[in-house]
């Protein structure tokens, strides 16, 4: 017992001295474990998203038939569930939730955040979808029809966001970085 | 978020492990040393090469001896504080020091 726990004491004590001798902060490190979990995960659906919004055939093919558009990507674990993409336009935004568990497109995604389980964002955004997106920091103009997506065992969602209005000259990959988590999840706008 | 803005190394010896796009930690421990390891470099207490010779050394030093099994962690640890000892940031003494103060708690501490 105590041997394993070696490293995990070791670092504890690390830290706690480098915290005191005012190196570190805490947040410091929990900040860098957020940015990896929120990066990591969801870069493999960013490129997606990039490769659609320059490439006119990729995009048609990942809107009729997600699964098979992103097998060329070779993600590691693949998608083994249907993945289905839908767009935002300026006429539609789409959402996507999983109002009986926290069914998400881990292939493309990553984990899915706290939030994303939460019971009031589970029911609430079927219910009252514009505030709960309001609270999200999306403002859409009323007459922009919101869709909302259930996820399920089955059939896994992503969110096609609209590009960032000063993306023209971007490449692919410079494009990627441009993409968040949350607008793939359809709680953000670019 | 600005998602630009954050430095995401995915590749090489000195990038967390993944699976699946995920970054795997197989115990809380082992996000705090990457985390550590990354935010004192980001506070520009070192770079990120230098890091990574220290943790390619520790990795060769391991691969010589080759006792028992491989444990990444293990390794990035003792690069890391390496790395600390030969910027003067932290003694040898002073960690051996708190880590048994440490490992002397109570059993039942709650850790």
């Amino acid at each position: 017992m105590s041997e394993t726990n070696e490293p995990a004491i070791r670092a504890e004590a690390l830290e706690s001295i480098l915290i005191d001798r005012g190196l570190l902060v805490a947040e410091a490190v929990d900040q860098v474990i957020v940015q990896y979990n929120e990066r990591v995960g969801p870069m493999n659906g960013a490129r997606v998203v990039a490769r659609a919004w320059r490439d006119p055939e990729f995009k048609r093919r990942l809107l009729a038939d997600g699964t098979s558009a992103i097998e060329e990507f070779a993600f590691e674990g693949g998608q083994t569930e249907k993945l289905v993409v839908v767009e935002n336009t300026p006429d539609v935004h789409n959402v996507v939730v999983c109002t009986l568990c926290s069914c998400y497109p881990w292939a493309v995604l990553g984990l899915p955040p706290r939030w994303y389980k939460d019971p009031a964002y589970r029911s609430r955004v079927v219910r009252e979808p514009r505030a709960v997106l309001r609270e999200f920091g999306v403002e859409l103009p009323d007459e922009r029809e919101v869709r909302v997506w259930d996820s399920s065992a089955e059939v896994r969602y992503l969110v096609l966001p609209e590009p960032p209005a000063d993306s023209e000259n971007l490449d692919e990959t410079e494009l990627a970085e441009r993409i968040s988590r949350d607008s793939m999840i359809g709680v953000e706008l670019l | 978020m600005s998602a630009a803005s954050v430095d995401v190394e995915l590749q090489g010896i000195a990038a967390p492990p993944m699976a699946n796009g995920e970054v795997v930690f197989e115990a809380p421990w082992q996000g705090r040393v990457f985390g550590m390891a990354r935010a004192l470099c980001e506070a520009g207490h070192y770079s990120w090469d230098e890091f990574r010779e220290c943790l390619i050394d520790a990795i060769g030093d391991w691969d010589r001896e080759a006792e028992g099994d491989y444990r990444y962690f293990d390794h990035f640890l003792l690069a890391l504080e390496t790395l600390l000892e030969r910027k003067n940031l932290l003694s040898a003494g002073e960690l051996s020091e708190r880590f048994g103060a440490y490992q002397a708690r109570p059993h039942d501490h709650d850790h």
